[in-house]
C-alpha cells in the first residue's frame, strides 16, 4: 500500500535531513514538472476549466517559467492553495514558486523570507457602490455601510482611509467574495470594497453591471507578483528574469505571433538578445538560449497574456491603467536585456 | 299489550363507519383538522409549504440547461420567461458535473474510482446485511488493499506486499509464541509486522514490479476532488475509526493505569480541538516539521487527522454504550468464567454497540459532511470546487446552483445511512424494554 511506501521513504528522508538539497532549477529539471502554488480560484488570475486545465494570468507566469526551463508549457503541477496556506506551501518547498495575487509587503518579503520577484499586477483597494445612491467620490461615504472581508489588509486600509478623511463608517463583516456579492445586491451594504481587480471581476458578474459604479479612489498599493523562496537565488533570478522577458517582449514588440519570425534576426540587437540569437544571456541564468523565446511562443508577451486573460475585451474588462508600460505611462517596466 | 311490546328478532346489517371517519377524510379529520388549534396550525403550515414550493418548483423545472455560460443563461431566461428572477441555470452542473463528482481525475481513468465504489458496497455488503452472500467477505477482507490501488495506481506488487505483512506477523507469532510465551510472541509478531511495512515492502515490491511489471497507471493525489475525496475521506474516517473507537473505549474503562491515561489523554486532547485546527496541522505544521523534500501525501495527512477526530469522538459514544449496560451483564459474564476478551466480545460489545447505534451514525454523518472542511486548505472537494468553477469567468456570480447540486448529493448519502441506521435498530431489537 501507498502508506508504507511513504512511510519508508519518510524515516529514510529523516534519516538524510541536514544534507544539504540540490538547487530548486536542478529538482524541477528532475522531476519534470514545475510545482506552481496558484490560488483555488479567482476570476481571470488562476482558475480551471471543465478539462481541469487551469488558465488565467497568473498561471501564465507559472507556464512561462515551466516552458522556459522544461521547454514544456503543460510540464506544471498546479497547486491550488488559500489565502492561509500559501506562504506554508512555499517556505515548506511544497511548491517551487507561488502566483497568487500575492501583495508584496516589507514583511512578508523580510519576516516570511520570501523573495518577490517583480510586479505582474498593480492593484489597489477601490470602492463599488450601486448608482442611484448618487455618491461620485468615497469622501462622501459618511455613515456608509461597508462590506468588507474580515481579516484582511483591505480592513486595515479601509479604517486608516476613513479615519484621516475624519468620516465614519459601519463595516460589515463577511468571509468570501462570494458571500460579499450577495449581501451587497441584497442591498445589506451600501458600499463594497476589495481590490479594484476583483471589484471589476465582480461588477462584471451582475446582471446589470450599468447599476454600479467603482469610485475613483483607490486607497491602497497592492502591488502583486510571483514569489520563491530566500536561499536559491539563480531560481529566483529565473522566474523574475521570465516575467521580465514577458514585459520587454511587449516593449519591443515581439509577440507570440512575430516572434518565430523575429527568430529569425532583426537589427535590433535587444531583440536579438531576448530570443537567444545573439549574445549568451541563456547561458548566464543556467538555461538555454532559446528559454525567453519558448515562453514568449507560448503564452504571449506581457500585453497579450493581459489582454487574453483580463483585458478590456474580457468580461473582467480592465483597462491597462498603472499596468501600461512605462513607454505608455504605466508602471510596467522591466530592466534591459542587456 | 302484546302488540306494543318490540323485540328485535334479526341482527342489524353491518353498516359501514361514517364517511368522515374512514379513508382520507378520515385521516385528514383525525390528523390535522382534530381541533381548532390543530386546524389553525394545518393551514398556517400548509400555506407555508405552499409559498415555499411555489418559488422552488419553478426554480427548479424552469430553468435553463444548455448554455456556455451564466450571461448566456440569462439571455435565454429573458427570451423564455422575461425575466431572470425565479429560474436556475443548471447549465453550470451539465458542463462541470463530471468535475464536481471526480474533481481532476484523469477522465479516461473514470471507471477505477467507480469500480471502486461499487466494490465498496460488495465489501460492506455481508458487514451490513445479513443475507448477503458469505462469499462476499473475501471482498470486504481485499478491499482495504484493493482500495487505494485502484484510486492511486501504481504497482500491484505494492498492496499485495503490505498485505504479506498480516502473514508475516502471523508466523512470527506462531513460531515465537511457544518459545517465548503470549505476551512476547504478540510484541515480536507487531514489531515483525511494522519492520516488515516500514522497510520491506517498499524495496521488494519495486523489485517484484521490475521484474512482473504489472500495475496500473499512476494518479497524482493533487488530481482528486469532488465528491470522489469527500467519500473517499469520509469512507477511511468512518471504516477505521469504529474500531479505533472501540479500542479507546475499553481503553478508557481499563484498570491498566497507563492504557487509561493514554486513552483518556487522546480522546481529551483531540475532541479539545477543533477539526479545522488538526487539518491546518496537517496541512501546514507537518509540512514544516518534516524535512524538505519529503512528499508526505496531503491527502493521507487529512485522512488520518480526520479519522484520529472521528476516533475520539467514536471511543465517547462507545463509552455511552458501555455504561449504559446494567453491572449485572459484566457480572453475568465473570460468573460464566469467561476471560476479558471472550466476555467483551460475546456479552458486552454486541449489546453496548447495539445501545450506540443512533449515536455512532450520528457521528458518521457528521464526519461525512466535516469532510467540507478540507476546501479551507485548498484541497478541491466539492465545496472547494464551487469557487474553482465561480472563477472561470464565464460563471462568475453563480451560486445557489451549485450549493443545491452540492446540497442533493450530500443528502442522498446522509439520509441513505441515516435509513440504514434505523434499518438495523429495528432488526436487532430485542425488546427488553
Amino acid at each position: 500500500m501507498r502508506k508504507s511506501v511513504i512511510l519508508g521513504a519518510l524515516t529514510v528522508a529523516g534519516l538524510a535531513a541536514g544534507a544539504a538539497h540540490a538547487a530548486t532549477v536542478d529538482d524541477i529539471k528532475a522531476r519534470g514538472k514545475l510545482n506552481c502554488g496558484v490560488s483555488t480560484g479567482l476570476v481571470g488570475f488562476a482558475a480551471p476549466d471543465a478539462a481541469g486545465n487551469w488558465a488565467g494570468f497568473d498561471v501564465a507566469v507559472c507556464r512561462a517559467v515551466a516552458d522556459a526551463v522544461l521547454s514544456d508549457p503543460g510540464a506544471v503541477e498546479f497547486i491550488p492553495t488559500t489565502g492561509k496556506t500559501r506562504f506554508t506551501a512555499l517556505a515548506s518547498g511544497e511548491v517551487d514558486m507561488l502566483a497568487r495575487n500575492t501583495t508584496w509587503t516589507f514583511s512578508r518579503d523580510n519576516d516570511l523570507k520570501f523573495e518577490f520577484v517583480g510586479v505582474n499586477y498593480y492593484d489597489g483597494q477601490g470602492f463599488m457602490v450601486p448608482k442611484d445612491l448618487g455618491v461620485t467620490s468615497a469622501k462622501e461615504l459618511d455613515g456608509a455601510t461597508v462590506c468588507i472581508q474580515t481579516g484582511t489588509t483591505t480592513e486595515l486600509n479601509l479604517a486608516d482611509f476613513f479615519r484621516s478623511n475624519n468620516i465614519s463608517y459601519e463595516p460589515v463583516p463577511i468571509e468570501t467574495n462570494a458571500e460579499a456579492q450577495q449581501q451587497y445586491l441584497a442591498g445589506a451594504c451600501d458600499v463594497y470594497t476589495t481590490d479594484a481587480s476583483g471589484l471589476a471581476a465582480t461588477r462584471a458578474t451582475f446582471e446589470n453591471p450599468g447599476d454600479h459604479v467603482l469610485l475613483p479612489e483607490i486607497i491602497s498599493k497592492e502591488p502583486l507578483g510571483p514569489l520563491v523562496r530566500h536561499g536559491d537565488n539563480e531560481w529566483g533570478d529565473i522566474v523574475r528574469w521570465v516575467l521580465n522577458a514577458m514585459i520587454t517582449a511587449e516593449e519591443l514588440g515581439v509577440t507570440s505571433a512575430n516572434v518565430d519570425e523575429l527568430s529569425g534576426g532583426t537589427n535590433n540587437p535587444e531583440v536579438n538578445r531576448l530570443l537567444g540569437t545573439e549574445g549568451n544571456l541563456g547561458e548566464m541564468i543556467g538555461l538555454d538560449a532559446e528559454w525567453a523565446r519558448r515562453a514568449i511562443k507560448s503564452q504571449g508577451n506581457y500585453g497579450e497574456v493581459f489582454e487574453k486573460n483580463i483585458g478590456e475585451n474580457t468580461p473582467i474588462g480592465l483597462a491597462r491603467g498603472l499596468n501600461a508600460q512605462w513607454t505608455d505611462g504605466g508602471l510596467i517596466y522591466s530592466p534591459p536585456f542587456r | 299489550m302484546a302488540d306494543t311490546s318490540f323485540v328485535r328478532t334479526e341482527m342489524l346489517p353491518e353498516q359501514s363507519p361514517p364517511l368522515t371517519s374512514v379513508g382520507v377524510l378520515g385521516w385528514l379529520r383525525a390528523n390535522l383538522f382534530s381541533n381548532l388549534w390543530n386546524t389553525i396550525l394545518t393551514v398556517i403550515s400548509l400555506a407555508f409549504i405552499g409559498y415555499l414550493l411555489a418559488g422552488l418548483i419553478p426554480w427548479v423545472f424552469q430553468s435553463v440547461w444548455v448554455a456556455d455560460s451564466l450571461n448566456e443563461c440569462r439571455e435565454v431566461m429573458n427570451a423564455t420567461w422575461g425575466d431572470t428572477h425565479g429560474h436556475a441555470c443548471w447549465a453550470v452542473i451539465r458542463e462541470r458535473w463530471l468535475q464536481l463528482t471526480f474533481g481532476f481525475y484523469p477522465s479516461e481513468l473514470y471507471w477505477r474510482p467507480i469500480l471502486a465504489f461499487v466494490l465498496l458496497f460488495g465489501a460492506l455488503a455481508p458487514v451490513l446485511f445479513p443475507w448477503a452472500p458469505r462469499w462476499l467477505l473475501y471482498v470486504t477482507a481485499a478491499y482495504p488493499f484493493l482500495f487505494p490501488w485502484l484510486m492511486w495506481g501504481g504497482t500491484i506488487w505494492a498492496p499485495l506486499m503490505v498485505a504479506a505483512g498480516l502473514a508475516v506477523g502471523y508466523f512470527a507469532h506462531k513460531f515465537v509464541e511457544p518459545i517465548l510465551g503470549g505476551l512476547a510472541g504478540m510484541i515480536i509478531a507487531v514489531l515483525a509486522v511494522i519492520v516488515w511495512w516500514l522497510f520491506l515492502v517498499g524495496p521488494l515490491s519495486g523489485v517484484l514490479a521490475s521484474i512482473i511489471p504489472i500495475g496500473l497507471e499512476p494518479v497524482e493525489s493533487r488530481n482528486f476532488g469532488g465528491f470522489m475525496l469527500s467519500i473517499m475521506i469520509g469512507v477511511v474516517a468512518i471504516g477505521v475509526s469504529l474500531p479505533i473507537g472501540i479500542v479507546l473505549a475499553l481503553g478508557r474503562q481499563s484498570d491498566l493505569l497507563i492504557v487509561k491515561a493514554i486513552c483518556v489523554g487522546f480522546i481529551e486532547f483531540i475532541r479539545g480541538v477543533p477539526l479545522i485546527t488538526l487539518l491546518f496541522v496537517a496541512s501546514t505544521l507537518l509540512n514544516i516539521f518534516m524535512p524538505p523534500g519529503t512528499n508526505f501525501d496531503i491527502i493521507l495527512r487529512v485522512m488520518i487527522m480526520v479519522t484520529l477526530f472521528a476516533a475520539a469522538y467514536m471511543a465517547e459514544v462507545i463509552r455511552g454504550g458501555l455504561a449504559a449496560l446494567p453491572k449485572g451483564q459484566y457480572e453475568g459474564a465473570d460468573s460464566l468464567g469467561l476471560d476479558y476478551w471472550q466476555s467483551q466480545r460475546l456479552i458486552i460489545m454486541p449489546q453496548a454497540l447495539k445501545i450506540s447505534i443512533p449515536g455512532i451514525v450520528s457521528t458518521f454523518i457528521g464526519i461525512f459532511k466535516d469532510t467540507t472542511l478540507v476546501s479551507i486548505i485548498g484541497l478541491l472537494d466539492p465545496l472547494g470546487l464551487s469557487n474553482a468553477i465561480r472563477a472561470d469567468a464565464a460563471w462568475n456570480g453563480i451560486y445557489w446552483e451549485l450549493f443545491a447540486f452540492i446540497a442533493f448529493l450530500f443528502f442522498i448519502f446522509c439520509f441513505g445511512m441515516s435509513r440504514y441506521s434505523m434499518y438495523l435498530e429495528r432488526r436487532l431489537r430485542t425488546d427488553h424494554r
